[in-house]
């Protein structure tokens, strides 16, 4: 499939920093992609270029084949749903979503009636004649939304939208986005920091850090497979041991020696990540060589925390059934599957 | 005790303030020619020959006419430098921003006399023109720092998603922008409209046959004490009041949010 969008070697620089340092990325049709990162990582630069509100230091930005990397944000076929919302504090709900259309020399009747539908799509078919400062939070993402989608761009692009949200109104609304985003077709492109957020909704997730994408792919990849240490613990938990290739081939950690995936040079170190849930936390006796350093109560499962008497610099944290009897203090034997063991790439 | 005194202290407030208005109010309702004591009123006598006076009445549509113009100029050229000045970076900005307000701290007769040097050498005629101008050369530093600090990033925002959603820059300023500043740019309006209003030394300075209402007053009192001095005078306070009055309602109005 040809990508949608196509962005080439964007770099950006802000006074001496590199904000954007080489960032290539392909957005499919249809899909939902979400940049993915912590604050400062780049991703809502990325997203300003795409939206045309920001001019690249150098590379290009190619949306159906067409570059739009010097395109002013009205000529381009994409919309932006702000963070703040950013709705017409003077119009009624209704102008608002009509306004993209207005703009287009749409007539009054076609318009209205096409952000009335839009609006019913959203699920806010009843706040046409609203005063946006009449609407809750969600309502006016919701209607930021339809505002956006009704000029049927090819490509939308959302600034942590669910970022002034409390916790269970931003679990609906995430819901709600993919089915809205399934229902229409359009291509999202979702700027959040927040890793629940971006396994519930992308198709495609983009982990970014220091104005570098350092792993992209489906959410189950980028989860059970992070190539680098960065993904492996912004995306989710993990335990990260040293290792290092014996003289047979095999795998040297303070959990025992496994057998490696992969060619490498004798003694040749890396970096291996775990996952809290595949590690197995054995009561032992003579043969422990862990303890219990600490226990967190989290609802569904615990969350435990044991110091390996070798290393005790890298705590292995481990994900618990909640009715575990395990308790501070206990001597342990830890283990895990060879198969479960991701080598990191960094 | 101490209560009493401070209200008393109060009340000398403001009767010094109030009682010279209060007393041209009361006597511009004096029956007989002399505006004097004892007050032997109410009559509309007065304000009747205020109203049959021509030079009067068309001092107050000079008045009138060069300050509703005058203040729809300035509002209009604050509101776009503000405008700029809020979402455009450009060099030495700071120091061009002081400048366009630095008019409001130098005085009336200074700009006027600068204005007449200047009108002269260009050789355009003393006229209502010409104070119109002095009035906007006034009110352009007032009404650029009521809507400039009215401007914040929000609004930036919005400006940026209607851009976003194909509206050109001057779709953005008239229909986005403006409505968003409705309080204020109404503000500045009517605060010039106040300003221009009694404004007397650049009107008395800039025009010769017609001019506005204040220098025709002063015309008047030239020829000595007249009642229908009380009874213009009154009519000139009035309207201020109410514009003042208008533009407290609309600068302080509560906004939602």
């Amino acid at each position: 499939m040809n990508p949608l969008v196509k962005v080439e070697n964007l770099v950006h620089v802000f006074g001496s920093a590199r904000v954007l340092d080489g960032i290539s990325l392909d957005i499919l049709p249809a899909s939902y992609t979400v940049l993915l990162g912590p604050s400062g990582s780049g991703k809502t630069t990325l997203l300003s270029i795409l939206g045309g509100f920001l001019q690249p230091t150098a590379g290009r930005v190619l949306i159906k084949g067409q570059d739009c990397t010097a395109m002013p944000p009205a000529k381009r076929p994409t919309a932006t749903v702000f963070q703040d919302y950013a709705l017409f504090p003077h119009m009624s709900v209704g102008n608002n979503v009509a306004f993209g259309l207005r703009m287009k020399g749409v007539g009054k009747a076609e318009r209205l009636a096409a952000a009335e539908t839009m609006l019913g799509i959203v699920g806010l078919a009843q706040a046409f004649g609203k005063r946006p400062h009449q609407l809750s939070g969600g309502q006016r993402q919701r209607v930021a939304l339809a505002r956006a989608l009704v000029v049927e761009p090819a490509v939308l692009l959302l600034d942590e939208p669910l970022g002034a949200l409390d916790l269970k109104l931003r679990r609906q609304m995430q819901d709600e986005l993919k089915a809205i985003q399934q229902r229409v077709g359009t291509a999202f492109v979702h700027v959040t920091h927040d890793q629940e957020e971006a396994m519930a909704l992308a198709d495609h997730v983009v982990v970014m850090n220091n104005g570098r994408i350092v792993d992209e792919g489906t959410p189950e990849r980028v989860y059970s497979r992070p190539s680098t240490r960065f993904s492996a613990t912004f995306m989710g938990e993990s335990t990260i041991l040293d290792g290092r290739i014996l003289s047979d081939g095999k795998l040297d950690t303070v959990l025992g020696v496994f057998p490696a995936t992969g060619q490498h040079p004798v003694g040749h170190r890396l970096n291996i990540a775990i996952r809290p849930e595949h590690f197995r936390f054995d009561p032992g006796a003579a043969d422990a060589c862990a303890t219990v350093t600490d226990i967190v109560f989290q609802g569904s499962f615990k969350r435990v925390t044991a110091t390996v008497d070798k290393s005790p610099e890298h705590p292995l944290v481990a994900r618990l059934p909640a009715d575990s009897a395990i308790r501070l203090g206990d001597r342990i034997v830890p283990s895990v599957e060879a198969s479960r063991l991701i080598v990191l790439n960094d | 005790m101490l209560r009493i005194a401070s209200a008393a202290y109060a009340l000398a407030i403001y009767a010094f303030i109030f009682l010279p208005v209060l007393v041209l109010v009361l006597y511009s309702f004096q029956g007989t020619l002399f505006p004097i004591p004892p007050f032997n009123g109410p009559s509309l006598r007065w304000y009747e020959a205020v109203l049959s006076d021509g030079r009067l009445t068309s001092g107050l549509g000079n008045s009138i006419l060069v300050a509703a113009l005058t203040s729809a100029i300035a509002t209009i050229l604050g509101f776009l430098s503000a405008w700029g000045f809020a979402r455009f970076h450009f060099p030495a900005s700071s120091l061009l921003r002081g400048l366009i307000t630095l008019p409001l701290t130098v005085s009336y007769l200074i700009i006027g006399m600068g204005l007449l040097v200047f009108f002269t050498w260009l050789g355009l005629p003393k006229s209502l023109v010409a104070a119109g101008i002095g009035h906007i050369v006034i009110n352009l530093p007032l009404c650029f720092a009521i809507i400039y600090s009215q401007m914040g990033d929000h609004q930036a925002n919005i400006e940026r998603a209607a851009r976003d959603l194909g509206a050109a820059d001057w779709q953005v300023l008239l229909q986005i922008t403006a409505p968003m500043l409705w309080p204020a740019l109404f503000a500045s309006f009517f605060l010039s409209m106040t300003f221009s209003w009694d404004e007397f030394v650049i009107a008395f300075l800039l025009t010769r046959f017609d001019t506005t209402l204040p220098v025709e007053i002063w015309n008047m009192l030239r020829a000595g004490l007249n009642p229908k001095t009380n009874a213009v005078g009154s009519l000139v306070f009035v309207v201020s009041i109410v514009l003042a009055i208008i533009f407290e309602l609309v600068a302080f109005r509560k906004q939602p949010k």
